[in-house]
């Protein structure tokens, strides 16, 4: 493959969103409420279609005939690059809550990023991404505000939640070779300058919700390199299983 | 929030384009008017159907009684002079 870089950085910024796209996707008549399981769902679908155009346009830069859902469908664990946070699983409504708020801040951050890229494709790709996710941001921030100014019980599961989900934030700022050759042409996101803000916001956010802010300094990773906590395989399985059982299948 | 198991119903009101005036469009549950709003847009607006959004708890519309329709609206049925037919328009008018 000629530009196998740029090729990786697309999935590594895809995959994030397909796998919590995935996760979200879960809760499709499972939400707390009615309303809620919509809002989540929409949030599933928002990020499914991020996730097209980006595949769309790694598929044309790999040259061969592979397509969007090759590459979505057909890898195996070891060959997605999302960040851990995004696999973890919906243990109840405040984890989901959780793992959305702690990956929001952090995409909307990137994504504005991204439209600075050089490469234009990226760069409207981002542009259309960027009002999606704020209503994210908007959606699951809220979220933690209300079950974490909420009762006794929503308090502490929220508080749970995030401490549990703290450990898989510092992978969201760890570089990959892809992304360091990426940032040197300026078409990738030098995600290491987006930490401190991160944190600021995030912990901002938390006091207002009257949560602690997790004191641990002790971080998860791997997911970048393909090294996967056990929840991938079952997600996979889900994600894959018409394409895996009924190859060449489409509807 | 009295009731902590039961979030109270909202009523909501969509323009669906403007200059058109908000329409009813139905109701859902949020636990105030902020989660009204943002439950309404994910439930009624995400196919593009509006430009803004009105929420109203329910409890603050006063209804007509179903029972009382015949004093209410009956009397009216029989008066079609209250309808401005019986004019005679000049041709050069086109929309009446």
């Amino acid at each position: 493959m000629k530009n196998e870089n740029l090729y990786n950085y697309i999935l590594g910024i895809a995959d994030n969103s397909l796998v919590l796209g995935q996760r979200m996707g879960e809760l499709c008549g499972h939400g707390p409420s009615l309303e809620t399981d919509i809002a989540c769902t929409n949030i599933s679908l928002d990020l499914f279609g991020q996730v097209r155009s980006y595949f769309q346009y790694a598929g044309k830069i790999a040259g061969d005939d592979r397509t969007e859902d090759d590459i979505a469908m057909l890898r195996k664990e070891r060959e997605y690059r999302n960040v851990l946070l995004v696999e973890q699983p919906n243990t109840n409504f405040a984890y989901s809550i959780g793992r959305q708020f702690l990956f929001d801040v952090y995409h909307l951050a990137f994504l504005s990023e991204l439209q600075k890229s050089k490469d234009l494709t990226l760069c409207a790709i981002a542009n259309k991404c960027i009002k999606e996710v704020s209503y994210h941001v908007r959606f699951s921030s809220d979220w933690v505000k209300r079950l974490g100014d909420g009762t006794e019980e929503s308090s502490r599961k929220m508080q749970e939640a995030i401490n549990d989900l703290w450990t898989y934030t510092d992978e969201l700022f760890h570089q990959t070779e892809a992304d360091k050759v990426m940032v040197s042409e300026g078409i990738g996101v030098d995600v290491t300058k987006l930490k401190e803000n991160y944190y600021k916001q995030v912990s901002y956010l938390l006091d207002e919700a009257d949560l602690q802010v997790p004191e641990s300094k002790w971080f998860q990773k791997g997911g970048k390199e393909g090294i996967h906590t056990e929840h991938l395989g079952f997600l996979l399985s889900d994600l894959q299983y018409m394409q895996r059982t009924y190859p060449n299948m489409e509807w | 929030m009295s009731d902590k198991k039961n979030w109270p119903l909202w009523e909501i009101f969509v323009r669906s384009k403007n200059g058109l005036e908000h329409r009813h469009f139905g109701s859902l549950h949020a636990a105030d008017a902020e989660m009204a709003l943002e439950n309404a847009r994910d439930v009624y607006t995400r196919r593009n159907e509006g430009v803004s959004i009105w929420v109203v708890e329910s409890k603050h519309i006063t209804a007509s009684n179903p029972e009382h329709n015949g004093e209410l609206f009956e009397p009216a049925q029989d008066k079609v002079y209250r309808h401005p037919t019986f004019y005679d328009l000049p041709d050069e008018i086109k929309h009446m």
